[in-house]
C-alpha cells in the first residue's frame, strides 16, 4: 500500500499522495513517516545510512538504524557513498549522491501552504489550480520585514515547473541540491499522512524575486575540525565566554575529510583523535 | 496613467455589447428560494444596484455572479478579453479563477473576508499582482505604494497589519487590493455596511471617483438608498428573490411603481 503510494508520488512529481498511515514504535515526529518509507524500499541486500540533521552518532538516528538492523537484516553503514539506502532528518549528505542511491526524508509538515491557508480544502484545490500566488505573499512579507528573505529552512520550491513543495526543513543552503539528483528522493511524514516524491534528475526551482534572487547561505567560516568551506556548519558555543566554533554538520564529510589529512584551525590530528 | 484609465479615455473601453448578461439566473435552498429568474444587462462603464430587504436573495445573486456560489439554472456570460462572451457558470474552475484575480473584484461587506489580516498592507494590494505573475518585489512595492496613495492611506503604514488599521481604512484597503489588477467588474456586497456615517461619505466619494476615472463597470448590493442614489446608473429592486422592479436609479426612487418599491423609498428617514 505505501509502496503504491510511492509508485504514485514517483509519477507526479511534486504531488502529496494521501496514504494511511500506520502506528510505528516511536511517537509522531522522531520520523514515523520516514520509516514507514524506508521499510517500504528496503530490500535484504541494501545498505542503510541514517542521519539526523547531519550526523550519524544522535539518538535518532542511531535508534532508527539499529531498529532496521534487527528488523530487516539489513547491512547498515555511515559512509554516504557506501549505502543504497538513506533516511534523513533536516540535510542532504554534502557527499554527491548517485544513481541507484535512494534519499528517504522525514517530514514533520508537508503542505508548503499550511501556515497561510489553514484550511487543507481550500490548498489542496489551490494546489490542483495552481494558485500559488500565497506562496509570493510570504516571501514578500519577509523582505518587507527583514530587508532580505529571511527563510532559511523548509525554503519552498517549485518542481518541474508544477508543483510548489515544501523540501522538509533542510536549510536552504540544501536547495541547489535537491535539482538534478541523480538520487530518487522520497517524502514521508508520518502524522500528516502524506509521500511525495522527486524522481531523478528532476528540476526543482527555489522560489524568489527576480531583484532578490535566492540564495543557499550558510555561516560564513570554514570547518574548525577539517577546514571545508563548502559544506553546512552547526554552530558550536564552547564556553560562556562567547567562545564558539563551527563544525560540519554532516558528521561523515567532515571525518572522511580528516582521515584524507584536511585540518581545521581548532582540530587535534587525526590518529591522536581516534585513539 | 494605468492601461485600464487609458483605454477609456480612449474610448476603447465602450463596446456594442454588454459587458455581462444574466439570463434566467435561479438558485434554490432546497425548497427557499435564494433567487429566481434573474436577467439583465450590464454595459461596459455602467454601475447597477441591486436594493431589498435582508434575505431578499441580493447576496445570493451576487454570489452566484461572482461564482462563489454555482446557480442551479441560468447563464452569466462574461465578455472575457480574449476570448469574447463566455458562459461563466458552465467555465472551467481554472479559467473562472483567474477571471476573479485579473477582470472581477470583490468587495466583502466585513473588510476581513476580503483582507488577509496576518499579512501586510502591501502585501494585501501584492497578492493579486503575484498571483498573476509579478516576480520583481521592488515594482510589486510600488505598485503597493501608488495604490495606498489613491485610497488615501498613507505610504508610512504599507507594512503595517491590516488588523492595526480602522474600519475605513481595513475597507478602502481592500478596494486597492482589489482594483490593483484593473479589473473591468467589481462586484460590491454591501460596501459602507459597518460603518460611519461621515466615513462613508468618504468611501462613497473615493469610490465614485474610482469607478468614473477607471471606467469600471460595477454591482452593488446594498439596503443603503443613498449608496445607490449616489453611485448607480440602473437600479434592481428585489423581494423574496425575484426582480419587482428596474431602471434608471432616479426613476425608480422618484417614482417606485411596484409596492414593495414604495415602501422601501417611503421607509427612509429625511433628516
Amino acid at each position: 500500500m505505501i509502496r503504491r503510494a510511492l509508485l504514485k508520488a514517483v509519477a507526479v512529481p511534486g504531488y502529496q499522495v494521501p496514504f494511511a498511515s500506520r502506528e510505528m514504535p516511536m511517537p509522531y515526529g522522531w520520523g514515523t513517516g520516514g520509516v514507514q518509507v524506508t521499510a517500504a524500499c528496503l530490500c535484504p541486500e541494501d545498505v542503510l545510512k541514517v542521519i539526523d540533521q547531519g550526523a550519524d552518532d544522535t539518538t535518532n538516528a542511531v535508534s532508527i538504524r539499529r531498529f532496521f538492523e534487527r528488523t530487516a537484516g539489513v547491512a547498515v553503514t555511515e559512509r554516504t557513498d557506501a549505502a543504497t539506502v538513506i533516511q534523513t532528518r533536516h540535510r542532504i549528505p554534502e557527499t554527491p549522491l548517485a544513481e541507484g542511491q535512494i534519499l528517504v526524508y522525514q517530514v514533520p509538515i508537508p503542505e508548503p501552504l499550511r501556515f497561510l491557508e489553514p484550511r487543507e480544502t481550500e490548498t489542496r484545490r489551490m494546489h490542483a489550480l495552481e494558485d500559488y500566488g500565497l506562496m509570493h505573499v510570504r516571501l514578500y512579507e519577509d523582505i518587507a520585514r527583514h530587508g532580505t528573505i529571511a527563510t532559511s529552512y523548509a525554503y519552498p520550491v517549485k518542481v518541474e515547473g508544477r508543483y510548489v513543495m515544501d523540501p522538509s526543513p533542510i536549510p536552504k543552503f540544501d536547495n541547489p541540491k535537491l535539482s538534478d539528483c541523480p538520487a530518487l528522493q522520497l517524502f514521508g511524514a508520518g502524522r500528516e499522512q502524506r509521500i511525495y516524491a522527486l524522481p531523478p534528475f528532476t528540476r526543482v526551482v527555489s522560489l524568489d524575486f527576480e531583484d532578490h534572487p535566492f540564495d543557499p547561505s550558510k555561516a560564513d567560516h570554514p570547518c574548525a575540525l577539517c577546514g571545508a568551506e563548502d559544506s553546512y556548519l552547526d554552530e558550536v558555543i564552547t564556553d560562556d565566554a562567547g567562545g564558539r566554533m563551527f563544525v560540519c554538520s554532516d558528521t561523515d564529510y567532515c571525518a572522511g575529510r580528516r582521515a584524507a589529512g584536511h585540518q581545521g584551525a581548532l582540530a587535534a590530528p587525526f590518529e591522536e583523535a581516534g585513539t | 496613467m494605468t492601461a485600464p484609465e487609458r483605454a477609456f479615455e480612449e474610448g476603447a473601453g465602450v463596446s456594442d455589447r454588454p459587458l455581462l448578461q444574466v439570463r434566467g439566473l435561479a438558485k434554490t435552498y432546497g425548497a427557499r428560494i435564494g433567487c429566481a429568474d434573474v436577467s439583465f444587462d450590464l454595459w461596459p462603464g455602467e454601475v447597477m444596484g441591486i436594493v431589498g430587504e435582508s434575505g431578499s436573495g441580493k447576496s445570493t445573486l451576487l454570489n452566484c455572479l461572482a461564482g462563489h456560489l454555482a446557480p442551479d439554472r441560468g447563464e452569466v456570460i462574461f465578455d472575457t478579453r480574449g476570448h469574447g462572451p463566455r458562459d461563466t457558470v458552465t467555465m472551467p474552475e481554472p479559467e473562472r479563477r483567474m477571471l476573479s484575480r485579473t477582470d472581477w473584484a470583490f468587495v466583502h461587506q466585513n473588510p476581513r473576508d476580503g483582507l488577509r489580516m496576518g499579512v501586510s498592507a502591501g502585501g494585501n494590494v501584492g497578492e493579486r499582482l503575484m498571483a498573476v505573475g509579478a516576480r520583481h518585489y521592488g515594482d510589486i512595492r510600488a505598485t503597493a505604494l501608488d495604490w495606498m496613495g489613491r485610497v488615501e492611506i498613507e505610504a508610512a503604514r504599507i507594512d503595517d497589519r491590516p488588523s492595526a488599521f480602522s474600519g475605513g481604512m481595513q475597507q478602502r484597503l481592500q478596494i486597492a487590493r482589489n482594483l490593483v489588477t484593473g479589473p473591468r467588474l467589481v462586484f460590491m456586497d454591501e460596501p459602507t455596511g459597518g460603518l460611519d456615517v461621515s466615513v462613508q461619505a468618504r468611501l462613497l466619494d473615493l469610490l465614485r471617483g474610482l469607478v468614473r476615472r477607471m471606467g469600471l463597470s460595477a454591482i452593488v448590493v446594498t439596503h443603503d438608498l443613498a449608496v445607490v442614489r449616489l453611485l448607480a446608473d440602473r437600479l434592481m429592486v428585489m423581494k423574496s428573490g425575484h426582480v419587482v422592479e428596474q431602471g434608471l436609479t432616479d426613476q425608480v426612487l422618484d417614482d417606485p411603481q411596484h409596492g414593495y418599491t414604495q415602501l422601501l423609498v417611503s421607509s427612509v428617514l429625511q433628516v
